[in-house]
């Protein structure tokens, strides 16, 4: 028997076919990621990060810059100071600082939540610049074709041809370490992806018989392009771009790890690796909490987007 | 087949040059004045003529363009100017560390991702694929250097003065002194005297212990090279297991499949005889575009490990804004990157006659 999901799939095959009365690609969407279980996951983590973002002022038992030091309360040396957790049996007269304090004596735990708003930030907004740059030339390449699809696709293979941190690294060193300048180099190294990605589905969808009756009915090659053929084409571009916020957390935990991100004194995961770094031995509690974040939310958009195209992708056969 | 090979290198040669390109333009965007940039903000006019006559940046763009991809073409990659010598010498040093560890790494994630997508696809759905697949979601969400400071403290620190402990950083225990190859073999005395090949192999560790027959230098170099090379071997580890996972599921529901059980055939022949032969394919691929992931790998790692690879320089080298250090080993690290995504493709056309026909 042929299931709901699979009627859709048939109906994305044949792009344009259904009336928008009788299909709706977004509750569709919804519907089939709902039955995915890694999306679903994906989705509770992600929802978790966001609102830990949000709400990042009330959740945080301290302001993550400031420093212990003549608190009230506080007793022994401060810096990198182990978890103190009161359920755990530390003392209930010291104040709880339940993933410890790192050397400058600030709370950890308040840092880690502050932590995500970086994270956030860097994802979404790099994926984005590198979603439009990446897409225009894209959809410019694959519709023009000849010269132009060449001139672009062969920018980017030479884009690709870079080990991808390597690049990164080499644009942030010559612009200057700081959050921005990462943000901008993932962006610039990922768009290559965008690209191809969008490319590749002009290609085919250009070719269908509606592109050609539109384009008989006189219409301009920017509304061609950017009414009829892009949203054909978003279905990739979304399973590409979810990946790509988890890779792009990634890669600025590393270029923050090598001092080339985020700056102190900013909440931000790999620049609190980078400083945790040399304690590892003595101060673990340091370098355990930001990784597990970082992990947590790479995993997070990882298992979305593998769910995405599980649930978009009308190839692959569900049971 | 002589023809397939010569088209693929005839298609990176124009990939080449745009890394060359790209690198050039890179290196000319540093704001301000290049010659400032490279030597330091107190260089004198005259310093900086002689500079900019030098590397030519007194003249057209187009012609400067050409003028450095010769002269890295001839292998003059400039000299440090953090270290005070050529870049080349410095990564005939280093480079055997990064690829010590980087082959290591790879070897882990070929020897232990390929049996698990093996099994987890022949297991379709049992505890072990599904194990497998959450365990390679996590190894791709991990950042690498994270989980190299957390293998360093749970060896070098929980599990210290058990027999599982193992050394958190460098190459070799400290103090230890083992013979260079040339050395053993009479071809040269001191380093001064070898030549910069022979310094290269007797830099590659393991291969210099087996060159000089000493397990003690092999053993030693062996415990160091586990972590970092599991911390860098754990992403392309995850893909190699999922790639041959979809890859074996795939084929495995094939009809020759079926025609080889029904033979009577038994299933170990038909699974790694028959079908892994086919799902190897992909397989291949990835293992070759892995190389990405080794290089970013190795330089976060080496940082955590203290290990001298190029990782470790090109790190020194941003801090210490050594701008012809850092571009040095970008084009080498990319040119390594282009020439071995050409071998795979060469590789590739052998393992599937129908590639090279195409």
């Amino acid at each position: 028997m042929i299931s709901m999901a699979g009627v859709v799939s048939l109906e994305l095959q044949n792009g344009a076919a259904a009336s928008p009365a009788t299909y709706n690609f977004w509750r569709e969407l919804v519907k089939n990621l709902l039955r995915n279980r890694s999306a679903v996951i994906g989705l509770l983590i992600i929802a978790f990060l966001v609102l830990t973002a949000i709400f990042a002022s009330p959740i945080a038992p301290y302001d993550p810059n400031k420093a212990m030091f003549g608190e009230p309360g506080e007793v022994g040396s401060l810096p990198r100071k182990p978890p103190c957790i009161h359920l755990t049996g530390c003392s209930i007269e010291e104040p709880q600082h339940i993933m410890g304090l790192d050397l400058n004596a600030r709370d950890v735990f308040s840092r880690v939540v502050f932590g995500s708003r970086t994270s956030l930030v860097v994802g979404l907004s790099s994926v984005t610049f590198a979603i439009i740059v990446g897409t225009l030339l894209g959809l410019m390449a694959g519709y023009t074709g000849g010269w132009i699809d060449n001139i672009i696709m062969r920018l980017m293979d030479v884009l690709l041809a870079f080990p991808a941190l390597l690049l990164t690294i080499t644009i942030v060193t010559i612009r200057g370490p700081g959050l921005e300048n990462a943000l901008l180099a993932i962006a610039v190294v990922s768009i290559p992806a965008y690209a191809r990605v969008t490319r590749a589905s002009v290609l085919s969808i250009k070719e269908e018989e509606f592109v050609t009756a539109v384009r008989s009915l006189g219409a301009a090659p920017a509304r061609i392009v950017f009414r009829h053929v892009l949203p054909h084409a978003l279905t990739p571009l979304i399973v590409q771009g979810t990946l790509g916020i988890g890779s792009a957390v990634l890669t600025a935990a590393g270029l923050a790890f090598l001092g080339l991100g985020a700056q102190p004194p900013t909440a931000e995961w790999g620049y609190m690796l980078s400083e945790a770094r040399a304690y590892v031995f003595t101060s673990p509690h340091l370098v355990f909490f930001p990784g597990i974040a970082i992990t947590l939310t790479v995993l997070g958009f990882n298992l979305l987007g593998d769910g995405l195209r599980d649930a978009l992708d009308p190839r692959l056969n569900r049971s | 087949m002589s023809t397939f090979i010569l088209r693929r290198i005839v298609l990176v040669i124009p990939v080449l040059f745009g890394i060359l390109a790209i690198t050039f333009i890179l290196l000319r965007s540093i704001p301000g004045d290049p010659c400032r940039a490279v030597l330091g903000e107190r260089a004198t006019d005259e310093v900086c003529d002689a500079y900019a006559e030098r590397y030519g940046l007194n003249k057209p763009i187009a012609e400067q363009l050409v003028i450095y991809m010769g002269r890295i073409l001839r292998g003059d990659l400039d000299n440090s100017f953090r270290h005070g010598r050529p870049v080349a010498d410095l990564l005939i040093e280093r480079l055997p560390t990064t690829i010590e560890l980087a082959t290591a790494a790879l070897i882990i994630a070929c020897l232990i991702g390929i049996p698990l997508g093996i099994i987890s696809a022949y297991r379709h759905n049992s505890i072990i694929d599904v194990g497998t697949m959450m365990g390679a979601n996590l190894g791709v969400s991990m950042p690498v250097f994270w989980l190299g400071l957390m293998l360093a403290f749970f060896f070098g620190v929980v599990l210290k003065d058990t027999p599982f402990a193992l050394p958190p950083s460098g190459r070799l225990e400290a103090g230890a002194n083992y013979s260079p190859f040339y050395q053993v073999w009479g071809l040269a005395q001191t380093e001064d005297t070898a030549s910069g090949f022979m310094i290269f192999v007797s830099r590659l560790n393991i291969l210099n212990a087996a060159l000089t027959l000493n397990f003690t230098q092999l053993v030693d170099a062996l415990r160091h090279l586990i972590l970092p090379a599991f911390a860098v071997g754990t992403i392309p580890l995850a893909i190699i297991a999922r790639m041959m996972r979809s890859s074996l599921l795939e084929v495995l529901k094939r009809d020759y499949v079926r025609t080889a059980r029904s033979k009577g055939l038994n299933e170990y022949r038909v699974v790694v005889g028959h079908a892994v032969r086919n799902a190897m394919l992909p397989v291949v691929t990835v293992i070759g575009l892995s190389f990405g992931s080794l290089v970013s790998g190795a330089v976060l790692t080496e940082t955590v490990f203290g290990l001298g690879g190029i990782g470790r320089i090109l790190f020194e080298g941003i801090t210490a804004r050594d701008y012809t250090l850092v571009q040095g080993i970008t084009i080498v690290t990319a040119i390594a990157f282009v020439l071995i995504n050409l071998f795979v493709d060469v590789l590739y056309g052998f393992l599937d006659p129908r590639i090279r026909l195409e």
